[in-house]
């Protein structure tokens, strides 16, 4: 809109060159279940199931996903918050994986954490003085000029005025109330910021506000965002990349120009069709790409590809071997065996591909009953 | 459901073995730090060294603490033989020991208390079960109303007025000055309407403590479950409101209620300790008074894990109780 | 408190009058609160007709979901506390609700108007099953009808909203369907008795995506089916756009914007309007560098800003001069059918839209 407003992050140097600033290599986390008299491990909720993925210093990583798909559990294992079952986590290219609470303390600055939920995230018996100087007294940070003069710089540096210091979370609104999240976050210069949907609470109004401050934060403080949310255009609008998680895994992971102009998994297809866009006269011409049924259960994950339950380009490959997550097009990786959007057919994983594009079952006309949920 | 009872019971189980040998620590471990003698209680203080030593040795005292156990828990589970060397006592299962007090069996004596505990605890529930929800309710549904706020305050009064207290005066009242109730314990079996008659007063006086909390307790949760989302559902699929409240709102409401009532009720099975003595009634709680003023060990031991026995059970009924109201609890 | 003044109409005058099917004129719902009078909503009118789907849009606190419980008679009455003063008419079928009697309004709910809430997770009992709940509405305004055919229609009613083995899945918990089947049964309970108006208050607010979608074209189907008027209630603009005929936008208690759908969404009146659509970052357009979000926060209702509720985060309220903080403006038709509640001239309007808002759309 303006030329002071350029784009947010230099464009990152290709991956060979540049150590990440995150990495995460085949994370895994399942939540036994177990059964009978004696409480045997009878299976496991597989909430993150192998997962790769880097973040380099400065850029936005967007990660979306429908509820259950295993996006929050995600964020809480790299800020380790949650204790991962398999696979590592490197931080500066240091393994951060089994780091005890106390070897993680001092990472935990750099490291810092936004919640959804602006209501329950800040204790209502403190002072919003109180809630944002936290970090600094448990990190015993000293600042030049006093911790009283830091929170306040804070608060203005997150679009609240100084004045806030002595009131309580509940005499502001939600917006207000993230912003002071946001500030807490900041408190110890941190390098990596991972925030769960840290806008979908809010109103439309407000979300861009937020969506903007997050956007100012960045490029003032040069921070990384690995941002988690449902929200398709919000994650559109803030990432650099974007990464689509289902039951547990990456299925799709790009530029994010490359991944909304030509999206190649089919479930990132469905999703974004699904989107619905405030224009009415779009809603008789574009193309819909209806699923049918609801995400089957983590605990017993669809053999090979986990979306081809609802996938309509589905073959018998698709059951019995897993598609690897493999760059399709340069910085374009996809996990599946019949990918859209493909330029060079050649490139395509699975030898069996005899269907054409054209002659696919149209996914409105498989509209029949959704699968049993439970 | 059935792992889940078979888990529960084993739980109980062991809970039990853990009561009984805390109790046993305390009881049978103290007297020895303090240097009293258990045989010597047992045969009184006026007694020769030989009679003592008998004593001793046909209760087993002479042996370690743990053997002691392992020897009190054979005999609550198969029953246990008690010794001089000449003559043989038997003791059937389950066997609490002899008191030391009366000499009499432990067992038969408890049995015999329960019946009174059990009679009052029962007559009283009902009454207080019953009122106190219902007064909850129609509490709840005339708030800030003339009636919610008398009832409430009767209710505030009925919790913070001790069982001595609200006893002692309706005892003086209703039995002395008025002569309308008899004051002595008959059973049931004796005379079913003396038992009832005798009843009502501590009936009446002990559901009155417990009705204040219900009642609280009911129009706390009935006005929660109101705001309750699918009450307004049910209210816009155009029920009347009697079966708004009395199909969707109470239903969610007992579930709570049958939770505290199962505790409170296995608790005063346990012994209602201040009503009974208030009215003099020889029932578990006066017995236990009885018995840990003469540190009647066996007594104290018999009436401990009866009592903790009800509790557990009454825990495990609420549970399971409570999965059969809500769907949701999965017992497995 | 309720007008009392006005007898209600017999629904056999209908064929006669030439009022819509549902008629709202000056609405005003009030709570009497500790901290003051909160206005959540405050002289609302709009039309309805059968077959067709507004779309009331809104933020939270804009008084969009006190306007479908009113309409339901799902407030507390009378003179208890808490129960919020309600004036105006609501017309249904030639009927008027507000001053009618509370036990004809609750023989209307649910038969004649239904509704379908947010989170059909707790808008459910736990301890019912999903058929038992939709036997309990239909049997509630078909006393005559016994278990079995009420169960019988529970099961069709299941199969028409979607439900694979409707007979099977009819003696369920809630807890045991997802979130999406939870919502088409809650639907399916909201229409077993064949409404004719449909209230939907954010019903997919809660749920995927990909069953978002799944949901919107149900009722969408339904409609056509049914022919029912919809009134679907959300925060979401892509949501109406996809449903709605026409469009109702509240602010503070009141209607700031109405109109057709198709010329709300090209040509919007309002610069509350503009702001909402210039706040929200869209799959449809080219990414645009940075949001214009609406700056500050919504209004109190107990203190609603002066004139118009919206002056203080207005960036064109200067224009107006004191207009804007002394008048309140009524809605005027600024083009056919699409009303506008704004003191700037429809002239001034329209270039605005063209210079500014339109090209950052």
């Amino acid at each position: 809109m303006t030329d002071s407003q350029t784009v947010t992050v230099p464009e990152p140097a290709p991956a060979s060159d540049r150590e990440p600033l995150l990495r995460v290599t085949g994370l895994t986390k399942h939540f036994p279940i177990t059964k009978g008299l004696l409480r045997r491990q009878s299976g496991a909720v597989r909430a993150v199931d192998g997962i790769d993925f880097t973040v380099n210093a400065g850029e936005t990583l967007g990660v979306v996903g429908e509820s259950g798909c295993g996006k929050s559990t995600m964020g809480r294992l790299v800020t380790r918050l949650a204790e991962p079952t398999g696979g590592t986590v490197e931080f500066e290219g240091r393994d951060i994986t089994h780091l005890g609470v106390g070897a993680m303390r001092p990472l935990r600055r750099d490291i810092q954490m936004i919640f959804q939920d602006p209501y329950s995230s800040l204790n209502p018996r403190h002072t919003v003085g109180t809630i944002v100087g936290a970090p600094f007294r448990l990190q015993k940070v000293q600042t030049e000029h006093g911790t009283k003069r830091a929170v306040q710089d804070l608060l203005e540096l997150c679009g609240l005025s100084p004045e806030h210091y002595n009131r309580y979370p509940h005499e502001f609104s939600g917006g207000q109330r993230q912003r002071i999240g946001i500030a807490r976050a900041l408190a110890l210069k941190p390098k990596m910021i991972v925030a769960d949907e840290p806008v979908s609470a809010l109103d439309v109004s407000i979300q861009a506000q937020v969506v903007n401050l997050l956007d100012d934060l960045q490029q003032e403080l040069g921070l990384t965002y690995l941002i988690i949310a449902h929200d398709l255009s919000v994650v559109r609008h803030v990432s650099d990349r974007v990464a689509v998680m289902y039951l547990g895994k990456i299925v799709e992971i790009a530029d994010r120009d490359s991944l909304y102009r030509a999206p190649m998994h089919p479930y990132t297809k469905a999703l974004m069709s699904a989107v619905p866009v405030p224009d009415p006269r779009r809603k008789e011409r574009r193309e819909r790409i209806l699923l049918t049924g609801d995400v089957p259960s983590p605990i017993n994950p669809p053999s090979g590809c986990r979306f081809r339950t609802r996938c309509w380009k589905a073959q018998d490959v698709c059951a019995s071997e897993e598609p690897p997550l493999v760059a399709a097009v340069a910085g374009h990786q996809v996990a599946c065996h019949f990918p859209e959007n493909q330029q060079s057919p050649e490139n395509q994983q699975s030898p069996e591909n005899q269907q054409s594009p054209e002659n696919q079952q149209s996914p409105e006309s498989r509209q029949s009953p959704e699968n049993p949920a439970v | 459901m059935l792992v889940y009872l078979i888990r529960r019971l084993i739980n109980v189980v062991v809970m039990l073995l853990v009561v009984s040998a805390v109790t046993f620590g305390i009881f049978f471990m103290v007297p020895k730090l303090t240097g009293s003698d258990p045989a010597l209680l047992y045969v009184g203080k006026i007694a020769d060294k030989a009679a003592v030593e008998g004593i001793r040795h046909k209760m087993g005292l002479d042996k370690s603490i743990t053997e002691q156990y392992v020897l009190f828990v054979k005999g609550l589970v198969v029953g246990r033989d008690y010794s001089t060397g000449v003559d043989v006592t038997h003791c059937s299962a389950p066997c609490f020991g002899y008191s030391f007090k009366t000499e009499r069996e432990v067992w038969p004596v408890l049995l015999d208390r329960l019946g009174v505990t059990a009679s009052l605890a029962a007559g009283a529930s009902v009454i207080w079960l019953l009122f106190g929800t219902a007064t909850g309710v129609v509490s709840a549904l005339r708030r800030r109303t003339l009636l919610d706020r008398i009832t409430m305050t009767t209710a505030l009064a009925g919790v913070s007025l001790p069982i001595y207290f609200t006893g002692m005066l309706a005892s003086a009242i209703f039995v002395y000055q008025l002569g309308w109730f008899p004051h002595d314990y008959v059973n049931l079996t004796d005379d079913p309407v003396a038992w009832f008659q005798n009843l009502v007063l501590p009936w009446i006086t002990l559901a009155f403590l417990y009705a204040a909390t219900y009642a609280r307790l009911t129009r706390a949760t009935l006005l929660e479950v109101l705001g309750e989302d699918y009450i307004r559902t049910a209210r816009a699929k155009g029920l009347n409101e009697r079966r708004v409240i009395g199909k969707h709102a109470l239903r969610s409401t007992l579930t709570p209620i049958l939770t505290v009532f199962g505790m409170d009720l296995g608790a005063l099975i346990g012994g209602a300790v201040l009503t009974e003595s208030t009215f003099n009634f020889r029932g578990l709680g006066y017995e236990a008074v009885a018995a840990i003023s003469s540190s009647d060990l066996p007594v104290i031991m018999g009436v401990t894990l009866f009592a903790g026995f009800f509790i557990i059970i009454a825990n495990l009924l609420v549970d399971v109780l409570y999965a059969v109201v809500d769907p949701r609890v999965r017992l497995a | 408190m309720s007008k009392t003044e006005k007898a209600p109409t017999p629904a056999s005058e209908r064929a006669s009058g030439d009022k819509p099917f549902l008629s709202v004129r000056d609405l005003r719902v009030h709570f009497p609160t500790d901290d003051g009078l909160v206005r959540s909503v405050d002289g609302l009118t709009f039309d309805l007709e059968k077959g067709r789907t507004l779309g009331i849009v809104g933020e939270s606190g804009s008084g969009k979901s006190v306007t479908s419980l009113s309409i339901m008679g799902l407030h507390r009455t009378g003179t208890k506390r808490g129960a919020p003063r309600i004036s105006g008419e609501v017309w249904l079928d030639g009927e008027e609700l507000v001053g009618a009697d509370p036990d004809r309004v609750r023989r209307l709910r649910g038969q004649k108007m239904a509704m379908v809430f947010q989170d059909p997770l707790t808008a459910m009992h736990p301890y019912y099953t999903v058929g038992a709940q939709i036997i309990e509405g239909y049997r509630a305004h078909h006393p005559g009808v016994g278990k079995k055919d009420a169960r019988k229609r529970a099961v069709e009613m299941l199969d028409r909203v979607g439900i694979p083995q409707p007979d099977k899945r009819v003696d369920a918990y809630p807890h045991e369907f997802s979130g999406g089947m939870r919502q088409r049964a809650m639907i399916a309970m909201a229409l077993v008795n064949d409404p004719s108006l449909l209230i939907a208050d954010e019903p997919t607010t809660a749920l995927d995506v990909t069953v978002q979608a799944q949901i919107l074209d149900l009722i969408r189907d339904l409609q056509r089916e049914f022919g029912s008027a919809v009134i679907i209630i959300t925060h979401d603009l892509g949501v109406v756009a996809e449903l709605a005929d026409d469009i109702l936008v509240m602010y503070g208690g009141k209607s700031v914007e109405r109109g057709p759908a198709a010329t709300l969404f090209e040509a919007p009146e309002h610069p509350y309007t503009w702001g909402l659509l210039g706040s929200m970052p869209r799959l449809d357009r080219e990414l645009q560098d940075r949001l214009v979000p609406v700056k500050g926060t919504p209004p109190s209702l107990i203190n609603v800003p002066s004139g118009c509720a919206f002056h203080p985060r207005c960036p064109y309220a200067e224009l107006t001069g004191d207009r804007s903080t002394t008048e309140v403006p009524v809605l005027t038709e600024a083009a056919p059918k699409h009303h506008a509640a704004c003191h700037l001239p429809i002239a001034e309007r329209h270039r605005i839209f063209a210079e500014e808002i339109a090209p950052r759309l």
